[in-house]
């Protein structure tokens, strides 16, 4: 009855635009990236140097330096997000007066344009006229200057993770818990369960799968954040994200060559990662071979 | 008061210092961009005052007024609501393949279409610069600089996202129904228009809102894919940084503009958006 054939028909649009504009300037990316191409070295175009490009990058320590740096900023962002989203969307579950209004204003962060995100937190910091280097020196004493510390800059990009994608993982945890049963958790608390127990044993459990995708969503976004970061800090230490590490290494340097290659690492990093999640989500998958 | 009342009151009082508390944390940065968007530049230095001290619009006039500005603006409406009502279109037709047909590789296939969005974008810019210019070129006519070339590559990003999204709520609608259309007489417009549109309704709005946003947000490759005629919004917002100093006013002030549409859409469409988002976890 139904023909696959009229399956492909409705898929080929899709495919076609990704197969161009994905897949296309992937393959590219693929080819320069075991070729050496830098606008300034004495060879003209590109050079076919096999593995040499692969081979740089595990010394590397700038890009060594940024994926651990990555790693830190999308455990910490996405490891808040997760907490501070689940918390949130419990709490709005409950009906009390007010409620749509806080879940509105909770909204707002996710719709502003991850530049001006970056314009909205460099304002707050910047030293000069920024209040939180101004109010953290006057009442605790902490001197504040992203541009010299780090570490500070590292957590002001978290920080700015955090304000800005904790309402996306609240709206995803408030739609799955608002897809939960009621009957287990009753029978649940019949049973004597206490409310740590009923949230190990059958909340977290039917939730698992929203609490994945979003997790699965964040890492994938989170790995290449670029524009926040940069409009924040100007890809001063501390935020050297491999986004922003690819970012200088294709412009200012213009060392194509090297930069896919990073990219083509990158890539391969997150959809690893990324397909073990996604096998998790997919869960059945095992029983079905057992 | 009985003992109950009493904790039920602390509760009722600590929920709603929670939710004030939440509330400053959310707005207070989005409140100094209102109030930097309405200083002067030498208001600006010295003790930050919180305070908003008078309403000084300048800054917004001088955005508004500027026609560059209202060409950017009427860029990126274009640009994302083409972009969102081509994805919501896209998606479906695609969700339903994956949902309803026995395509060979269809899990491959399904991870393959989201991994484009993982791609990491500076690399990715030099290959679609060169598709922009040369590889799409008819006589003068070149994908550079238009907003079809925005329109087709913001794509990229929110197809797979979009039909993630889609793929739980089409997949929650028991096909049964489809069957029932069918034995009707209804072909497959006919279960797309009658079925799957009236009941995925919430879902489609949900994956509209949101390309439309991300459509409207996105910026590294609005500003190298463009020049002068289809450039964007944000691009505008990067421009107020340069080498001779920033103008921190015109930029908190444009950045509040580019903040309406999206402020608008949230407010009513919140219902959909929780709605929507469930990635297929509505199981009835």
């Amino acid at each position: 009855m139904r023909n696959p054939r009229v399956g492909w028909a409705l898929l080929s649009p899709t495919l076609v635009i990704l197969l161009i504009f994905g897949f296309a300037p992937f393959l590219y990316v693929l080819f320069v990236g075991f070729n050496q191409w830098n606008v300034f070295s004495a060879a003209d175009g590109l050079v076919f140097n096999g593995l040499d490009n692969f081979r740089r990058l595990v010394f590397d320590d700038d890009f060594l330096h940024s994926v651990g740096l990555t790693a830190r900023f999308a455990i910490f962002a996405i490891g808040s997000e997760v907490v501070l989203g689940f918390v949130l969307a419990q709490m709005l579950t409950r009906d009390f007066p007010g409620r749509s209004l806080f879940r509105i204003i909770h909204t707002f962060p996710l719709m502003v344009a991850p530049i001006a995100v970056g314009a909205i937190w460099r304002l707050l910091v910047i030293p000069g006229f920024g209040p939180v280097p101004f109010f953290l020196d006057r009442w605790l004493d902490l001197t504040y200057q992203i541009g010299t510390y780090p570490d500070q800059a590292l957590m002001t990009s978290v920080l700015m993770d955090i304000w800005h994608w904790t309402p996306f993982v609240t709206l995803t945890m408030l739609a799955g818990l608002s897809s939960i049963p009621r009957e287990p958790v009753e029978q649940a608390k019949v049973d004597g369960a206490n409310r740590l127990q009923v949230f190990w044993y059958v909340t977290l459990p039917f939730l698992r799968p929203v609490l994945l995708t979003t997790i699965f969503i964040r890492i994938m976004d989170a790995i290449r954040t670029v524009d926040e970061v940069w409009m924040l800090a100007g890809g001063g230490p501390g935020t050297r994200f491999t986004g922003i590490y690819i970012w200088r290494v294709v412009f200012p340097r213009t060392d194509y060559g090297y930069g896919s290659s990073i990219s083509l690492i990158t890539l391969y990093l997150t959809i690893v990662l990324c397909w073990l999640l996604f096998i998790a989500i997919s869960g059945r998958r095992k029983g079905e071979v057992e | 008061m009985s003992r109950t009342q009493r904790q039920r009151a602390w509760g009722y009082f600590g929920a709603y210092a929670f939710w004030i508390f939440m509330t400053l944390l959310t707005l207070i940065p989005i409140w100094w961009m209102l109030v930097v968007s309405m200083r002067t530049r030498v208001e600006l230095f010295g003790r930050p005052n919180l305070m908003l001290s008078r309403i000084y619009l300048e800054n917004y006039s001088n955005v508004l007024t500027d026609s560059t500005f209202q060409r950017y603006m009427t860029n990126s409406l274009v640009v994302s609501t083409a972009n969102a009502l081509l994805v919501m279109i896209l998606a479906l037709l695609a969700t339903y393949a994956l949902s309803r047909y026995k395509l060979a590789g269809r899990d491959n296939i399904f991870f393959w279409l989201i991994t484009n969005r993982m791609a990491p974008p500076a690399a990715f810019l030099l290959p679609l610069y060169i598709m922009f210019t040369r590889t799409f070129r008819i006589g003068n006519w070149t994908l550079f600089d238009t907003q079809l070339g925005l329109i087709l590559l913001y794509c990229v990003f929110n197809l797979p996202f979009a039909i993630w999204l889609l793929k739980g709520v089409v997949d929650g609608i028991p096909i049964e129904l489809d069957d029932a259309a069918m034995i009707d007489g209804a072909g497959l417009w006919g279960v797309l228009r009658h079925v799957i549109i009236p009941l995925a309704a919430p879902g489609l709005a949900v994956t509209g809102i949101l390309s439309w946003i991300f459509a409207w947000n996105e910026y590294l490759f609005a500003a190298n894919l463009t020049s002068v005629v289809a450039r964007t919004i944000t691009t505008a917002l990067a421009e107020f940084v340069t080498v001779t100093g920033t103008n921190w006013g015109e930029l908190a002030a444009m950045s509040m503009v580019t903040l309406v549409p999206s402020a608008i859409i949230v407010i009513f469409a919140q219902r959909y958006i929780v709605m929507g988002l469930t990635f297929g976890a509505v199981k009835e």
